[in-house]
């Protein structure tokens, strides 16, 4: 077994004793998930609770003339069918729209649709019955009377005016647009020696979650309170949106996640059948539960991606870039979705390309169209592996173009490692990033001359393998310039509360949230290192709007660099506290003391005081024994939000080694490389495996993902038999080194690193499919997913 | 008893179970929502993400596949009782030390194929166990942890791979009920592998 190795840190503000700082400490919840004794809101049952199902539009674009419930109504089982009019008397619609993206417009959207289906799986009417199984048969009892409607559904076309506007209070199909110039790029492009075109598209994909979407509202109202069980990254935030469109207040609302069966940032946004379900549950006064099942899944869970991008970049002879430009169009569906807005992933795209180099001429522009299929929005990795894909395509192309090894021009191009604090071209600002670090160290552990020498030789034996590289940029630890600003009620900052029980054991109840990615594992080593008890006697609690500090959970790489941080504080704090009664005890100066092993001991010496056990035991039950005045404060909330800059941006860089097989078009992964830089590594393992399966989920865009639709706007893979996602046998073995560079926004200096492999794979992959194709003077492949047949369309063999 | 309802007997984890159930519910809904055993997930329900995989008379099957009703008078066993039974304990702790899970909601199913792939008594090669795993979907671990818990296992359990000549699993890609023919039944257990699981009340 390949464990990783434990990496000590070399930050002497974490160099405690016993810390756990840097080792791979397994997490605590594992035991049970690997004995099926996991707690995910699909397995929730409550006393007299019901399931819904939805009748969902077959059609992209329709006009609801009726809906009759009568024969569904007195279906077995069944309790209640809701139309979208009925529904409304209890929930309020919404608009996902955010200032700080200006400009950006949207329309009000409904928990169920009343007048007008927008895409194919919008919910038309709901449900509700003892069993799911029951549900599902009245629905198909339920008569909607529909006048299909043009559908929109070509990006390309969206604006012209020939097109319906699916909106027509908005005026048009245009859901934001961005523009951005810096530097002087037409000059740049004039005086390059050589400039590159390129269009690239990335199809659109989704998250495929392995637990569906699973929510149990339940209204109380006796207590007049809302309790929902969610499967969610952001609990105080579904919490306020509960509470606003129910007419609650916040205190009227609580959100419990526990297990959570995959998320990936499809779990991040609010939908309408869950909207659908807590009012269901406020309007029949019982709980209510919905899991949306695989198909279902496919038509409403959020999709990404599919973004279309012209894009040009200048060099000189000598491999000096000149100059980028890119001009992106993508469409999400028929709403912008609440509250994060759908404009996120362009902006971030205009913000990210050509992010990693020393380029100041830059020009961008990002549209955001409306259109009639599912909508779309943020995914793991934003706006990340579209800007990478083009930058690094650009680069390799260029590259090729004047006959210089891409590992060449990226060293000529890289910020240098020692210019830092530096400003991209967009505007984004690197506090410290080690670019030619990282490209040196990945190039080491390919063995990158010997792997082109065997490229070299087997291309004389017909076999065509490829070589790719990707330099990358990642955003995390977001401060509130994310989506705060814009006036999105998510909280930037977030907190841990510390309680000392009674045997000198901790809990640590922290506002981000588990989502499978260790976020508990690593709150657990940064309480027992800064308070200083073996982390068996730390207990963390997630999830819960009732039990924990008011905060943002899990998104945008935030869990430890944030949350980890407020624990750290927080378990300072509470050492604080503990030695100023163990001090009281000892008639001692609390400053001479510390806490190690959970044991009170000199600080100088390390000679052992008093146990943990036995101060708690004063202080709970003997506390008449303590000086008079003294109060003993053992619970502590700290909180921690960025402040020094509004991300904390990583870096990284990734290689891939590859063969396609120009009869078949297959793309055989031989092995797989990452060096990325997230700053203190709190956890080896974990770090490491939060790139592996980001790295894989990459693959997935890159070679197999692709949700397709027809010009009516049908998706006619909306399955897992014709969906493909990665599985085992198809997956390379992965490689992952790291360089560390504190943030030093934060005592523990930690980055985020969720993203890092999702945002570099795609335009490794591309790259390294286009080096091993390029001695047969194909057109480069610039379309994903770079499927078998794609392949082969490009060698001109069908 | 209307024709939609068919009343079975069965052991689940070694106990006796009677029930009523719907002819239509699935063996995985039947375990979730009759009796309460939470640990078999539904994530496609039409067979390809291997979620739902238990064990049916100590063959790996679907239970998103499988008809509770076609059960009658079967043993059923689930991570559950392979919990319980200590037979995958070896397993379960690699899978924790070397982080071979994220969200969880594929593990109990792989636990359950990777004591099929290693009952066969022999190790297997990395690439044999990811070819076993491809009726399992997993989103969160890329498979590579997964596949270096199940090498740990195995080499703890047995000596090093042949380098050749190896036996391919039947696993699929379309994730049909995989076969399992190389498991011995619980009564004829091989003499290195785990316990075996408590049967009959046991």
């Amino acid at each position: 077994m390949k464990l990783s190795p434990d990496q000590p840190s070399a930050l002497t503000a974490l160099d405690r004793p016993n810390s756990y700082i840097g080792r791979s400490v397994p997490r605590p919840n594992l035991a049970r998930l690997t004995q099926g004794r996991g707690q995910y809101v699909s397995d929730i049952a409550l006393p007299r609770m019901a399931h819904v199902a939805f009748v969902r539009s077959p059609h992209a674009h329709a006009r609801i003339k009726h809906v009759a419930t009568e024969q569904a109504k007195k279906a077995p089982g069944v309790i209640a069918a809701v139309t979208g009019a009925e529904l409304a008397s209890v929930i309020t619609p919404w608009v996902g729209v955010l200032t700080h993206l200006k400009g950006i417009k949207s329309a009000p959207q409904r928990a169920i649709a009343i007048t007008r289906a927008c895409w194919q799986g919008e919910a038309v009417c709901a449900v509700v019955a003892k069993t799911r199984a029951e549900a599902e048969d009245a629905c198909a009892l339920v008569d909607v009377d529909y006048e299909p409607l043009p559908a929109v559904t070509d990006a390309e076309t969206a604006l012209d005016p020939a097109t319906p506007v699916i909106h027509p209070e908005l005026g048009d199909n245009l859901t934001f647009e961005r523009a951005l110039t810096a530097g002087d790029p037409d000059t740049a492009f004039a005086e390059a020696d050589a400039v590159t075109e390129a269009t690239f598209v990335f199809g659109r994909h989704t998250g495929v979650t392995n637990e569906p979407r699973a929510i149990v509202a339940d209204w109380n109202p006796g207590d007049q309170r809302l309790t929902v069980y969610h499967g969610t990254q952001a609990p105080h935030m579904t919490q306020d949106i509960f509470a606003k469109h129910l007419a609650l207040e916040l205190h009227q609302v609580r959100v419990v996640t526990k297990d959570v069966g995959g998320s990936f940032g499809i779990k991040v946004h609010i939908y309408a059948d869950e909207m659908a379900t807590v009012a269901l549950s406020k309007l029949l006064k019982r709980p209510v539960k919905f899991v949306a099942d695989r198909l279902e899944s496919f038509v409403t869970d959020i999709h990404a991606r599919d973004h279309r991008v012209k894009a040009r970049i200048g060099v000189n002879k000598d491999g000096r870039i000149t100059a980028f430009e890119i001009d992106d169009l993508t469409g999400i569906g028929p709403y912008s979705v609440y509250p994060r807005t759908s404009g996120i992933e362009a902006n971030q795209v205009v913000n990210l390309v050509g992010g990693p180099y020393a380029c100041p001429n830059y020009r961008a522009r990002a549209r955001v169209v409306f259109q009639n299929k599912n909508v779309m929005c943020q995914y793991r990795a934003v706006g990340h592996p579209i800007a990478t894909a083009v930058s690094e395509g650009l680069v390799d192309l260029v590259a090729a173009r004047i006959g210089m090894d891409p590992v060449e021009l990226r060293r000529r191009n890289l910020i240098p490692d020692d210019a830092y604090p530096a400003t991209g071209a967009s505007g984004i600002k690197f506090e410290k990033l080690s670019h030619h670090a990282s490209l040196a160290k990945i190039l080491a552990m390919m063995d990158y001359e010997n792997l082109r020498a065997e490229q070299k030789e087997l291309r004389g034996r017909g076999i065509h393998r490829g070589i790719g590289l990707a330099s990358f940029i990642e955003v995390t630890n977001p401060s509130a310039a994310f989506y705060g600003v814009g006036g999105a009620r998510i909280s930037s900052q977030d907190g841990a509360t510390l309680r000392l029980d009674a045997t000198g054991a901790v809990f640590v109840h922290s506002g981000v949230t588990e989502q499978g990615q260790g976020a508990e594992a690593v709150l657990a080593q940064c309480v027992a290192t800064s308070f200083g008890v073996p982390i068996e006697r730390v207990r963390v609690v997630t999830g819960d709007t009732d039990h924990t500090p008011y905060g943002g959970g899990t998104w945008a790489s935030r869990a430890a660099g944030i949350g980890g941080e407020a624990a750290w504080q927080a378990g300072k704090a509470l050492r604080a506290n503990v030695l100023a009664a163990a001090g009281a005890m000892l008639q001692a100066d609390p400053a001479t003391l510390d806490i190690s092993g959970g044991i009170v001991v000199d600080a100088g010496s390390g000679r052992e005081r008093l146990p943990l056990e036995e101060v708690a035991r004063v202080v709970y039950f003997r506390p008449d024994t303590l000086p008079p005045g003294f109060q003993a404060e053992f619970v502590v909330t700290r909180y921690y939000v960025p402040r020094g800059w509004p991300f904390a941006f990583t870096n990284g860089v990734q290689g891939s080694y590859l063969e396609v097989d120009v009869t078949t078009g297959e793309v055989k992964l031989l092995k797989h490389w990452c060096v990325e830089d997230c700053g203190t590594v709190i956890n080896p393992q974990l770090v490491d495996e939060q790139i592996r399966g980001g790295i894989v989920q990459g693959i997935g865009g890159a070679l197999y993902e692709h949700c397709v639709y027809d010009e009516a706007g049908q998706l006619i893979n909306g399955n897992m038999m014709d969906y493909l996602v990665p599985m085992a046998v198809e997956m390379p073995d992965i490689e992952v080194g790291h360089v560390v560079t504190p943030t030093a926004d934060s005592e523990l200096g930690a980055k985020g690193a969720g993203e890092a492999g999702t945002a570099g794979a795609p335009a490794c992959i591309m790259n390294a499919i286009n080096d091993a194709l390029r001695p047969l003077r194909t057109a480069p492949l610039l379309a994903m997913p770079f499927t078998p047949e794609h392949v082969l369309r490009a060698l001109g063999r069908i | 008893m209307s024709a939609r309802h068919l009343e079975i007997t069965l052991n689940v984890n070694g106990e006796p179970v009677a029930a009523r159930v719907e002819a239509r519910k699935t063996l995985v809904d039947f375990l979730r929502e009759d009796l309460a055993l939470t640990g078999s997930h539904v994530g496609c329900e039409h067979g390809v993400c291997g979620a739902c995989t238990v064990l049916l008379n100590g063959e790996v099957v679907r239970g998103c596949l499988t008809f509770a009703v076609q059960c009658d008078g079967a043993d059923v066993e689930t991570i559950e009782g392979l919990s319980d039974s200590g037979a995958i304990a070896d397993l379960q702790r690699a899978f924790q030390e070397r982080n071979a899970l994220q969200c969880g909601y594929c593990t109990p199913g792989i636990l359950i194929s990777a004591r099929e792939l290693l009952a066969s008594g022999v190790a297997p090669s990395r690439e044999t166990i990811r070819e076993h795993l491809s009726g399992h979907y997993c989103r969160c671990t890329g498979y590579q942890a997964i596949v270096d818990a199940i090498e740990a296992v195995a080499h703890a359990r047995f000596a090093p791979p042949p380098r050749a000549g190896e036996v391919a699993s039947e696993a699929s890609r379309k994730g049909q009920v995989l076969a399992d023919s190389e498991q011995a039944s619980p009564l004829h257990h091989a003499s290195h592998g785990p316990p075996p699981p408590l049967r009959g009340g046991g």
